[in-house]
């Protein structure tokens, strides 16, 4: 019986499968553990935000949340033109780099000659290297002087259309809300570029050539074959920019304006979270403090309702054309 | 009729070609000018002594101190966050794809991508710098460590988000192929998706070290600074991003010029990783299909 | 393997201590860290002072409010700060304070044909324009401070800082101290609820913003407008004589000014008596535990300190501070016996 060759080919691969079972159980636990790691990582500061925060949170409770005041000579703290800033300055960033990246990775992955795509690639990604104390100095001593010579010609041509024009209405002094946005959008370009570049590229090649071979263009294939394949992807690529500029601090600081205000114009000066804290938190003490912390709390709050309402409008879009 | 949908489509094409290079070209010129200026006005400090001497002697000195400090807190950072960040990336896209917990994970991950560095500069101040000085009676406060660890949680999400993304590209049919071979899970992840996805996943651990280089303020409270020369993680250690900040904010301009060169000594640090990993890759190179 | 881990970590602060402790036993490493202010000048003397003395002194600027919070978290060996802490809390801390050096804060302003140091103005107006109650350079309270002087008929920009600092503490009390309106209205702090104007980031950002914006005035320290070539204006001080920013009328500002009735040094230079007084004078004050843990850094810390008031004098005028009076340096000796216990 022993000696049935049989019998002990199928225990040793029982052995074998018991050990990589083994092994998988514990490839699956060292995984899980890091990624337990950012949920401690990240729950860990908003909460430490949150009890440094408490003071001001508990103490002002819903006056902090919808006052547009901010004194701290008085302790008197309001959240909402931080807020308001940090939303404007992220969606004109947004709407610049989105299709600036898109165009950009559909040049490294379509069109450009072969030899062009790396040093191209590397190029852009080194935006992202540029320290972004180095994009505000950029932005204050030259981007700032040259907002302010191009701005008097937005007020002239864009202000002048109906309802859109009230948000290029404003003093031309270069810094503001359209000037820290355009910034970040330079800023946020390489992580949203590199993300689009890498995805597109791992497009399986037979699924493109298909497209061609009925005659598609180049563009038709990108927009009807690559985009959708990879959209999940882009949407993450997306997020990432979205993420660095709602908490981007120093750029902005520097070409913002830094004033509590909440204007219907992007010409206007105005502030951002992030900036406020960079701005104050140095000199700040007792209840100012606590009211930065808070913000920053609040800055917590601020990405996960914009990344919630932007995840349920993905899943509505997703129903739509799944119908 | 036919011709004219024809024409159409062409000229669609056509113009989006061009907007796509025009798109690139605008990348390019904001990469130009930065780069530009900083030269331009980083060029007068750009010598031997930025190298050689330490920030104690301001506008006589260097950057030595700081360009030592950097390398090992950015190294160090790096140690502690790619290996966590593709594993727990890889958890994500391999384990709890389509799991509540992933769900979860992941839009947490989205939410630290944009918290302000400053508030996890605060936090590793309390988890790491205050117990570190308790445990050595003072001797240890803040540490490059303590700066390392801060720089860590900055650049995870952004490995975490694009390792997740990469592995979810990797076509199934090389899990099944690999699955039906009767390799364990563990083997197909580590040498077979991983090595798929390995560009993608450089290109994520290369971002998170542009970003977590250029920092300043998570630096402040946890490695401190240091106008001296240190080499040791647990002593006080100065770094290129907070002596810029410090220079820019001088009224002496031979300072500014030193923080323009320390500005152009960080992109040139990143670029020449950036192609060093490139160059890698391509011999290493592996193909979808 | 939890108790591997925790000797594994005694082991590491063992090895650390260790490693410190030879590195002290030739030169004392001691850590400061607070104001952004007196940063480019306690460097300088730093360097010198471990030349000298091979003792090296790590002067971070975190920021006042940060160097406050980390003296009183015991990280570091003294902080600094551009606001005095009040009585209570040094005692409830067992703190001390004292003076390191004086600054001047200046109204630096951009209209074209007007050079620097022509344009004449007084707290009033100082205040009033800050106040955005005075909105046009041809108004009739500047012209009749300046006599002559061909003002346009434009409207006024104005920049302060965004970031809280010891700058905008000083300029604000001042204002409160000649404008009962700025007290009410917008009173003193580092950052305040500006009425109107948009926020620079440091000196340099409002540098940068009065340069390139025309029609604008600002406040920054005296280095920022010498070094930037900015306008600066003469000011009608509290004894009603128009003086001009530089050493002489800052130091006269300290030296007139009543330390000797401030108890630890709490008091505020701006609008000083003097006849020759600058009236935006500034000091940041050094604060350290009088019976600190480690007693050894503390008395290298006080001796840092003595040799900046004598050998480190020239370094402070070469960027622009002014080194403090001898009374004021004599006093700080007296204090430094009767209240720092060694």
């Amino acid at each position: 019986m022993s000696s049935n060759p049989a019998i002990i080919e199928t225990s040793r691969i029982d052995r074998r499968s018991s050990a990589d079972a083994r092994h998988d159980a514990w490839f699956r636990r060292l995984l899980k553990a890091c990624a337990l790691l950012v949920l401690a990582a990240l729950l860990g500061a908003a909460l430490s935000t949150l009890w440094g925060g408490r003071e001001v949170l508990f103490g002002q409770g819903l006056h902090f949340l919808t006052s547009d005041a901010w004194n701290p000579v008085t302790d008197d703290y309001g959240a909402l033109a931080p807020i308001f800033g940090t939303l404007v300055t992220s969606v004109v960033a947004l709407v610049i780099a989105v299709p600036l990246s898109f165009g950009i990775a559909l040049f490294l992955t379509e069109i450009a000659p072969t030899w062009l795509r790396g040093p191209v690639a590397t190029a852009i990604e080194l935006l992202a290297s540029i320290p972004s104390i180095i994009y505000g100095m950029w932005g204050l001593f030259v981007f700032v002087p040259f907002m302010a010579r191009i701005e008097p010609g937005l007020s002239a041509t864009l202000g002048r259309i109906p309802l859109l024009g009230k948000l290029f209405d404003g003093p031309p002094i270069g810094l503001g809300l359209l000037t820290a946005g355009i910034v970040l959008a330079v800023m946020i370009l390489p992580f949203i570029c590199s993300v689009m570049r890498e995805v597109f590229q791992t497009v399986p090649n037979r699924l493109k050539e298909s497209s061609y071979a009925l005659g598609s263009t180049t563009w038709e294939v990108v927009w009807d074959i690559v985009l959708p394949y990879t959209r999940s992807a882009v949407i993450g690529g997306i997020f990432l920019g979205l993420g660095r500029a709602l908490g981007e601090t120093m750029a902005v600081t520097f070409v913002l304006g830094n004033a509590y205000n909440i204007t219907s114009s992007l010409l206007m000066p105005g502030t951002s979270i992030s900036s406020s804290i960079a701005n104050e938190f140095n000199e700040a003490v007792g209840t100012h403090r606590s009211a930065l912390i808070a913000l920053g709390f609040l800055l917590f709050v601020v990405t996960f309702v914009v990344l919630l309402i932007s995840r349920l409008m993905l899943r509505q879009l997703a129903r739509r054309e799944g119908a | 009729m036919a011709v004219d949908i024809y024409v159409r489509r062409r000229a669609i094409n056509v113009v989006a070609m061009l907007l796509s290079g025009l798109a690139a070209a605008a990348g390019l010129l904001f990469l130009v000018w930065i780069l530009w200026i900083t030269v331009k006005n980083g060029i007068s400090a750009l010598d031997l002594k930025l190298f050689t001497k330490i920030t104690a002697y301001a506008d006589q000195g260097g950057l030595a101190n700081a360009i030592v400090g950097s390398l090992v807190m950015d190294m160090i950072a790096l140690a502690l966050c790619a290996p966590v960040g593709v594993l727990a990336g890889t958890f994500l896209a391999e384990y709890a794809n389509r799991t509540k917990l992933g769900a979860v994970i992941r839009f947490l991950n989205d939410i630290l991508l944009s918290a302000p560095s400053i508030v996890l500069g605060l936090f590793v101040y309390v988890i790491v710098v205050l117990p570190m000085s308790n445990l050595t009676h003072g001797s240890v406060s803040f540490s490059g460590l303590a700066g390392a660890i801060a720089l860590a949680l900055i650049g995870l999400p952004v490995i975490v988000r694009t390792t997740d993304e990469m592995l979810q590209l990797v076509p199934g049919t090389l899990r099944e192929a690999a699955l039906s071979l009767g390799v364990p899970q563990w083997k197909l992840t580590v040498q077979v998706l991983m090595r798929a996805a390995v560009s993608g996943i450089v290109t994520g651990v290369l971002l998170a070290l542009a970003r977590l280089a250029g920092e300043t303020a998570p630096l402040l409270f946890t490695a401190f600074g240091n106008n001296f020369m240190a080499f040791h993680p647990l002593n006080k250690m100065e770094s290129l991003p907070v002596a810029i900040y410090q220079y820019t904010n001088d009224p002496n301009p031979a300072l500014h010029a030193i923080a323009w060169a320390g500005a152009l000594l960080i992109t040139l640090f990143v670029l020449l990783l950036s192609l060093c990993a490139r160059w890698y890759l391509h011999r290493h190179k592996v193909t979808h299909d | 393997m939890t108790t591997m881990h925790r000797n594994k970590l005694r082991l590491l602060a063992l090895a650390t201590s260790l490693a410190l402790g030879i590195g002290a036993a030739h030169a004392t490493d001691i850590t400061g860290a607070g104001s952004s202010f007196v940063y480019p000048v306690i460097s300088k003397w730093s360097a010198a002072y471990a030349e000298k003395t091979g003792n090296r002194v790590n002067y971070q600027s975190i920021g006042s409010g940060g160097g406050i919070a980390q003296i009183k978290a015991g990280t570091v060996d003294f902080g600094a700060s551009d606001m005095p802490l009040d009585e209570a809390t040094l005692a409830k801390f067992g703190l001390g304070q004292f003076p390191d050096v004086i600054g001047g804060i200046v109204p630096a302003y951009n209209v074209a044909g007007i050079a620097p140091g022509k344009l004449v103005l007084d707290g009033q107006v100082l205040a009033k324009i800050f106040l955005g109650q005075i909105s046009n350079w041809s108004d009739p309270a500047i012209a009749a401070l300046n006599p002559g002087l061909a003002l346009p008929s434009t409207k006024i920009t104005v920049v302060h800082r965004s970031d809280g600092s010891g700058t905008t503490f000083n300029f604000s009390d001042y204002l409160s101290k000649v404008s009962p309106e700025w007290k009410t209205k917008v009173g003193e702090g580092t950052a305040v609820n500006w009425p109107t104007g948009i926020g620079g980031k440091g000196n340099e950002g409002v540098s940068a913003y009065v340069k390139q914006i025309p029609n604008s005035i600002g406040y920054v320290e005296y280095a920022y407008a010498v070094q930037n070539k900015l306008g600066y204006a003469r000011m009608k001080n509290a004894a009603g004589k128009v003086v001009n920013p530089e050493t002489a009328s800052f130091q006269a500002a300290a030296a007139t000014a009543d330390w000797s009735h401030a108890k630890n040094f709490n008091l505020l230079m701006t609008n000083a008596p003097g006849a020759d007084a600058w009236p935006i004078t500034a000091t940041s004050w050094v604060i350290m535990y009088k019976q600190p843990k480690n007693a050894a850094n503390s008395k290298v810390a006080l001796d840092f300190f003595r040799y900046a008031y004598s050998d480190g004098k020239s370094a402070a005028t070469a960027l622009d501070y002014v080194p403090l009076p001898a009374s004021l340096v004599n006093q700080i000796e007296g204090y430094w016996k009767a209240e720092f216990k060694r």
